[in-house]
């Protein structure tokens, strides 16, 4: 077990420390490099706050799916192979609120302001 | 310095002119190096363009149209009376400036979030849907003869080589294979007409100032095809920068688009529109993921590129919402 800080702490305050203390030293091209890098930081921090538990909740809904069971981008692989071929598509029950759901937990790390994501995420999550 | 190069280019081809100064680079233009700079010039100072393709940047070779061709059209769109800078010089090997070329400088505003929210373009806003409509239409009209060589892609070409793209990008996303199967499933085959396609006309390749449009640029992606996919590619979610109920780039509707292109004696296929809106969508998804694998194979290892990587996701909410709407 390590010690704390978290990860998850400690880039905060990384990315705390930019946003409050260099960002108004900063202009140009480079204040416009380090708003990218802090939204990095940002999206780093949400993904390692959440990874775990969307991607239970997405192997859960895969091995439902599919009957079968796997890492998550075996699982991943073998549902993107079935709906190539056409062995499964949005009849088939569970697929659509699988996708959806996936989808709108990738939103929630890469791009929580996506003006879809904030619509779809009033409409129920 | 670049300003050395630009000042040497210059004097060689622009008459009475002295040197270049203000040279700046711009940013925005994710696949190509823009540059501003002064020509300096006994009649006062002359505005001016470099665009150029530095090594490891530009779509994939085989979709450019290479930045000779760009130049081109750029000039026979601006004769046609469509929206265009003036082409002042195609650089030449001893410009030692990489390839490309130098335009007339449009004073207006490029960057899409500000043109649909800074009080300057409000006035403008409301009518730009219309007028693209209208540009596009003189845009497809363009003389088939006068053209430099493109390469020739309909739909069934299209979603092979997307298809053959993601693919080889060995990154599973069960939400683009549905995608693919579906613009399989509604692949309208060969367009009645085969015209000029600008192929990324879109809300933030065009300069915008109080009174609409003043130029279309960023025509690298030109090419032979479907009139439809210029008008589905405008409407793809990802160029409204959040103005969501205002598909054609933020700024209206559909309707109004498809007004504009007709009352300019062109007709519109709705269908193949909403094809190409898919295909767009998915497209970008895919170029998104271009990016990543660049990012990390590639020459270029810039912050920005990872980023883009990272918003294949919104294309694939895009997507579901095209596809698979949920409860209405």
């Amino acid at each position: 077990m390590q010690d704390e800080p978290t990860p998850i702490e400690l880039t905060r305050s990384v990315a705390d420390f930019l946003r409050n203390d260099i960002t108004p030293l900063i202009s140009g091209h480079q204040a416009f490099k380090l708003r990218v890098a802090i939204n990095i930081l940002d999206l780093v921090t949400r993904q390692m706050t959440r990874e775990k538990g969307s991607d239970a909740a997405e192997v859960e809904r895969l091995r439902a799916l599919l009957g079968v069971d796997g890492s998550i981008t075996d699982l991943n692989r073998a549902l993107a192979e079935r709906i190539a071929k056409g062995e499964v598509d949005l009849a088939t029950p569970g697929l659509a609120e699988h996708l959806w759901a996936t989808t709108m937990d990738k939103l929630a790390v890469d791009q929580p302001n996506y003006a879809s994501y904030k619509r779809e995420q009033r409409r129920g999550g | 310095m670049i300003e050395a190069e630009l000042s040497r280019s210059v004097r060689r081809w622009c008459k009475g002119a002295t040197g270049a100064t203000s040279a700046a680079k711009l940013s925005g233009g994710a696949s190509q190096e823009t540059w501003r700079f002064d020509i300096t010039h006994p009649d006062g100072a002359i505005g001016a363009i470099l665009r150029r393709s530095p090594k490891g940047y530009g779509a994939a070779p085989t979709r450019a149209a290479g930045l000779a061709a760009e130049a081109q059209l750029m000039q026979l769109a601006f004769d046609a009376g469509v929206p265009s800078p003036r082409v002042l010089h195609v650089l030449v090997p001893e410009d030692d400036l990489g390839t490309g070329f130098i335009m007339q400088r449009i004073e207006g505003e490029t960057i899409a979030r500000k043109i649909l929210r800074d009080d300057d373009y409000a006035a403008a806003r409301p009518r730009l849907a219309r007028q693209i409509g209208g540009i596009l239409a003189g845009l497809h009209r363009l003389p088939m003869d006068k053209l430099p060589e493109l390469r020739s892609r309909g739909a069934t070409q299209e979603i092979a080589e997307f298809d053959r793209d993601y693919r080889s990008l060995n990154w599973p996303k069960p939400v683009f294979e549905l995608a693919l199967r579906w613009l399989r499933d509604h692949d309208p085959g060969p367009s009645a007409e085969t015209t000029l396609v600008h192929g990324d006309f879109r809300n933030g390749n065009l300069i915008i100032g109080a009174d609409g449009v003043r130029a279309v640029l960023d025509w690298e992606l030109a090419h032979l095809g479907d009139p439809m996919e210029d008008l589905g590619w405008v409407c793809v979610n990802s160029w409204r920068f959040g103005e969501i109920d205002k598909p054609v780039g933020g700024f209206g509707s559909r309707e109004e688009l498809f007004a504009g292109y007709e009352a300019a004696g062109r007709k519109v296929d709705p269908a193949r529109v909403k094809f190409w809106e898919v295909m767009g969508t998915l497209r970008w998804g895919i170029m998104c993921g271009g990016m990543m694998q660049r990012f990390r194979d590639g020459p270029d290892h810039s912050m920005e590129r990872a980023m883009i990587g990272r918003r294949a996701s919104e294309t694939e909410i895009d997507l579901l919402r095209l596809l698979a709407p949920r409860g209405s």
